[in-house]
């Protein structure tokens, strides 16, 4: 069972306070929208061993949705982040570099 | 036979003699006891049989690994089944049963399995399933359906109560044997918050039980002493939390630890709960788990009298009992002479130690010597003889094939293998192990552990449990591993000189077939795990077939898949296979291990989470009364809502006939409080809602309602209702009762993860209203006299809603129909809804009204042609197979699901649609049946071409009509479907419209 950060009420909790929600910085393809990037945007998704971007909300506290940066290898975790955001923030990037120099997820490193 | 011994025992108290029952027969023993050893004092040698081949079994452990000595205990509802004889503490009045035989444990029908094994190889189920049916049925089944499954099902609601803890501590320390009280006192005096636990009800582990052979000492003294003092130095820290009967079940993310402690087993009449689930977080984890001793593979290797040389020393020392008069030790390592030492000093006869290493033992080996004990070096056991009992044993060279060089009458095995740390603990959540070359066995791999969130290593082994064999060694590395664990909570340690004198030990060697030349005859009969009956010839069987990962052999010959999970067999079945294939053993690898340790009960894992306090009832402000007016309860998620109010002789169907009559004819009530309600408030609310409403929200004006659709952004309906605009910024969305949480949850994702710069808030107020549906044609007639309002249809139409009194209470009327009638849903404060009720009963009384239940809810919406979320769709119907194009907007560019529906296969005009339903004779279709078509498809089933959704009798046209979505099902008016039911009848239906009742909707908009 995780310990994440609500970063809007600032609280380390257990995961059971969370709720998943899969991968983060997903770019929404509407009508108009080749089948292709339709078809990316509802259904691939990354499956890393090691950096990985997720959005989490915090269901059973203030009900706020956020970004996690961890490693699905070793489960530590990098930083969490507002979920209002279209990329992380340079301090999270910093947080990652520390621990994972090198690392690219996505078109983010 | 085994039998008590006259004097000794450790851990008996002679002066408390306690009876039970094993099979009915009474039995008797000592407080301190565990039923296995009792049973074994008692000369119970065979304890069950086998679950495949059903042969005679008895205890070949002491403690949690144990395979065979599995007992159904207790009666009634305190029965429970497959529980450890060897974790079992005898208490007086304890009642056990074994296992797995027909009619008898003596004489057992099902052992005709045995003479049939060679018929069950590897892999016998996946091969039964290929095999023709008809030898299926007739020749395997009744076979299988005998041997499956270990024990007994309880046949009563469990009777005991159970709960959960929870921890949280600096430190948790697994394990209280030497390395885990030293760890902990460690922790304790450097002044962590600190919980130690050990399974069993003692302290201390095996280290006391060896000095008794061997005469080890620490720091001069004996090694009870050591224990005795670090246990007593632990109850004076305040800060030290310690408990026995208390196991680590797993370890998972983030230093998260459930605890297993075991209140009463050992005492039932003690009050409280029998069993507690901790959950545990902890900053830091030594496991201190000690090591698990292994058999070896030779053949005859399971028939009772043949023990784990470490269990045959426990039974002598601890307990006092003998498991036979002559002992044959047979061993690859240095340790197994500390039994033989054991069964001499208990005035006991061992024929002769057979060591299968070339070069024979160390220190021990001579002590063993010095007492009068035959040695014999590179030899092997070829076999054991005896059916359900040891008789003796064959002895050969363990470097040949088995070619007999002596016979020894003997009437107990003491085997050892070599020892295993207990690693399950380090591994569960990630921590991976390394190879020991030298003590064949796998250990922990420090430098690759478990990771905490911060990136820190958050479990340290310590002990034997981290490869620290010799009593010294295990000291010594106890303090260093705990010295580092206590660091890195920022604690310190204070040097504690512990000097330990013990025999040297010699390597041992690995032996993984004895001898090591073994027939085909021999391998047949050399068990690795002896739960599920597999054999070396099986993994060897496995490898020719093809299977080279150890995960996917695991699961053909099912090694390891028993409720031990291979405690004994996993190492001894990894090296078979890796010979088998030609690789060393750390290139085959370990299977994985997963929490529980050993398994745990069902009732800790509920906790008092049974019964009423399973999870929350969500009740209406009106629930009460519809308890005290008999409703027929049907649960509706966490609600509860009034299915039907049966009268007295009514039955229920009767009692929804009446109920929609009543309604159809004058007028109903409808408890409607549960209808999810949430507010969409902001001035971007009505964009908001054109994006998640497939039709036009924005548009709608304040006072009026308008019903609407959503979708996944996949396409499919999630979700219906009526939304009504309360003013220029706000709108009031309802949703189905199930999907209040869920869509308000949807609309919270879209808004604060794509859509967050719209001013836009929601907020769920299913609970803060009481709704009341008053339906029918004197629905206004009686609301009008609780109302000074207008409540004409010109101030208030069909699809509007108003703020009016009603017997003085401040209300919302919509005017929304789910049941085609003149209807009126009034919402009030939740505080107010039973006075609303009350008075809206009063009211009607002069029309007879009376409450309707969901049936006739669903029912009334059917016979209109009304879809249910739940019903019509399944998660992959779209709104254009219910015909509701008119509800998607065409004169918005997106909304979500827009996109989705315009792939190629939500197009396709074969997609099967909603039509009505309608049988020839008028009976009621089976729900979910499905309408064949002509001709099979390629498994050789008939074709379908659409199935049943809705389906219900209909008093007011009394008949049978249903829903269903059927291939061109609009297109095809009148044709006549064939719906096959499960009992071998057919109902035959025309394709109708699916509006059945009023279908100009006049009654509705009067
Ligand atoms: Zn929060």
């Amino acid at each position: 069972m995780l310990i994440l950060e609500c970063p809007y009420c600032g609280v380390k909790a257990e995961e059971t306070e969370f709720h998943a929600g899969g991968e983060a910085h997903i770019k929404r393809f509407g009508p108009g929208s080749s089948d292709a990037d339709f078809e990316g945007y509802l259904f691939n998704r990354e499956n890393p061993k090691g950096v990985h971007f997720e959005r989490w909300r915090h269901a059973n506290g203030c009900g706020k949705w956020f970004h996690v940066v961890r490693c699905t290898m070793t489960l530590e975790v990098f930083g969490s982040y507002s979920a209002q955001v279209s990329e992380p923030p340079q301090e999270i990037r910093d947080a990652i570099t520390a621990k994972r120099p090198g690392w690219c997820w996505r078109d983010f490193a | 036979m085994s039998t008590r011994l006259s004097t000794g025992g450790r851990l008996i108290d002679r002066t408390k003699p306690m009876s039970y029952t094993f099979n009915g027969k009474r039995m008797k023993g000592f407080a301190g006891d565990t039923l296995a050893s009792a049973l074994l004092a008692g000369g119970q040698m065979m304890m069950g049989r086998s679950f495949k081949y059903h042969r005679p079994r008895g205890v070949v452990a002491s403690g949690a690994e144990e395979p065979n000595a599995l007992v159904g205990l207790g009666q009634g509802a305190a029965f429970e089944p497959n529980q450890r004889a060897t974790t079992t503490e005898l208490f007086d009045g304890l009642s056990a049963t074994s296992q797995n035989h027909w009619p008898s444990l003596e004489f057992d029908v099902g052992a005709i399995n045995n003479r049939l094994a060679r018929f069950f190889p590897a892999g016998f189920y996946y091969k039964t399933f290929m095999f023709p049916r008809v030898a299926w049925k007739k020749l395997y089944e009744p076979i299988v359906r005998q041997s499956a499954g270990l024990g007994a099902v309880p046949k009563e609601r469990d009777g005991d109560t159970y709960e959960h803890f929870y921890g949280f501590f600096d430190l948790v320390v697994v394990g209280g044997g030497i390395s885990g009280l030293i760890a902990a006192r460690a922790a304790g005096r450097a002044g962590l918050r600190v919980l130690l636990m050990e399974q069993t009800a003692h302290w201390g582990g095996r280290a006391p039980v060896d000095a008794a052979a061997d005469g080890a000492t620490v720091n001069d003294a004996p090694v009870d002493k050591l224990v005795e003092e670090i246990v007593a130095d632990l109850a004076t820290m305040p800060n030290v939390t310690t408990r026995l009967r208390m196991m680590a079940a797993g370890v998972y993310d983030h230093g998260y630890v459930l605890g297993y402690e075991r209140l009463t087993d050992h005492a039932p009449e003690a009050p409280g709960p029998r069993h507690r689930l901790w959950r545990i977080r902890a900053g830091q984890i030594v496991t201190a788990t000690g090591a698990i001793e292994r058999p070896l593979s030779f053949a005859g290797n399971d028939i009772p009298g043949v023990m784990l040389a470490s269990a045959t020393r426990d039974y002598i020392v601890n307990y006092g009992v003998s498991p036979g008069d002559r002992v044959v030790v047979v061993t690859n390592n240095d340790d197994a002479y500390r039994t033989a030492i054991a069964v001499k000093k208990a005035g006991l006869d061992v024929p002769i130690i057979v060591d299968a290493r070339a070069a024979g033992g160390g220190a021990l080996a001579q002590a063993a010597r010095d007492l009068g004990i035959r040695v014999e070096n590179g030899r092997a056991i070829a076999k054991v003889h005896g059916k359900k009992q040891v008789e003796g044993v064959s002895i050969c060279a363990q470097a040949g094939e088995g070619g007999v060089l002596e016979e020894i009458a003997c009437d107990a095995v003491a085997m050892s293998g070599g020892w295993s740390p207990v690693v399950h603990l380090w591994s569960h959540c990630g921590g991976k192990l390394t190879w020991d070359e030298a003590q064949a066995h796998f250990r922990p791999d420090v430098h690759n552990s478990p990771k905490g969130d911060a990136g820190e290593t958050f479990v340290t082994p310590a002990g034997a449990a981290n490869g620290a064999m010799q009593l010294g060694d295990v000291i010594a590395d106890a303090g260093e591993m705990a010295g580092r664990a206590i660091a890195a909570l920022g604690g310190t340690v204070r040097a504690e000189p512990v000097t330990a004198s013990a025999p040297d030990e010699v390597p041992m060697q690995p032996v993984w077939l004895m001898p090591q030349g073994a027939g085909p005859k021999l391998r047949m009969k050399a068990w690795l795990d002896y739960q599920n009956d597999v054999k070396v010839s099986d993994v060897q069987l496995a490898a020719r077939e093809g299977y080279e990962s150890v995960e996917h052999t695991k699961r053909y010959t099912t090694l390891g898949m028993a409720t031990d999970q291979g405690k004994l067999s996993n190492i001894n079945g990894l090296a078979i296979l890796s010979d088998a294939l030609g690789q060393p053993i750390p290139q085959t690898g370990t299977t994985t291990f997963r929490p529980p340790y050993t398994p745990i009960s069902m009732g800790a894992i509920a906790g008092t989470a049974r019964g009423a306090a399973f999870q929350p009832l969500r009740r209406t402000p009106m629930h009460s009364w519809h308890e005290e007016n008999n409703a027929h309860w049907e649960p509706v998620g966490q609600w509860r809502r009034p299915y039907c109010y049966p009268r007295t002789g009514e039955s229920h169907a009767e009692a929804v006939s009446r109920e929609i009559n009543q309604t159809r004819s004058s007028v109903g009530l409808l408890d409607a409080s549960t209808l999810g309600k949430i507010i969409v408030k902001g001035p971007d609310a009505g964009r908001f809602l054109d994006m998640l409403y497939t039709n036009m929200m924005s548009t709608l004006k304040p006072g009026k309602c308008r019903y609407g659709l959503m979708c996944s952004e996949n396409g499919f309906l999630i979700d219906d209702g009526v939304v009504a605009r309360l003013d220029e910024e706000t709108f009031l969305c309802h949703t189905t009762t199930g999907g209040a949480e869920s869509i308000h949850a949807h609309m919270e994702e879209w808004l604060q993860t794509e859509w967050w710069d719209w001013k836009v808030y929601t907020a769920n107020v299913t609970e803060q209203w009481a709704q009341i549906a008053v339906v029918g044609p004197k629905a206004r007639a009686v609301l009008q006299t609780l109302s000074d309002d207008d409540l004409s249809a010109e101030t208030l139409p069909f699809m509007a809603w108003k703020e009016v009194t009603l017997a003085g209470i401040k209300a919302r009327v919509f005017r929304i129909s789910f049941s085609g009638e003149l209807s009126f849903e009034v919402a009030v404060p939740a505080g107010q809804g039973m006075a609303l009720w009350l008075a809206l009963l009063d009211a009607g009384a002069e029309h007879g009204i009376m409450p309707y239940g969901t049936e006739a809810l669903h029912v009334m919406r059917a016979e209109k042609g009304f879809i249910m979320i739940g019903d019509e769709t399944d998660g992959t119907v779209i709104p254009q197979d219910l015909n509701l194009h008119w509800a998607l907007s065409k004169k918005k560019d997106d909304y979500l699901g827009k996109r989705a529906q315009q792939r190629s296969h939500m197009a396709d005009p074969n997609r099967w649609k909603l039509v009505g339903l309608e049988t020839l004779d008028g009976s009621v279709l089976p729900d979910g049946a499905y309408a064949v078509a002509e001709g099979v498809n390629e498994n050789g089933q008939k074709r379908t071409q659409g199935r049943v959704t809705s389906t219900y009798h209909s008093p007011t046209l009394n008949r049978g009509i249903a829903m269903g979505l059927v291939l061109h099902g609009p297109d095809r008016m009148g044709e006549v479907l064939e719906f096959p039911g499960t009992d071998g009848t057919v109902s035959k239906a025309r394709i109708v419209d699916p509006v059945f009742y009023d279908k100009d909707g006049e009654k509705q908009n009067v």
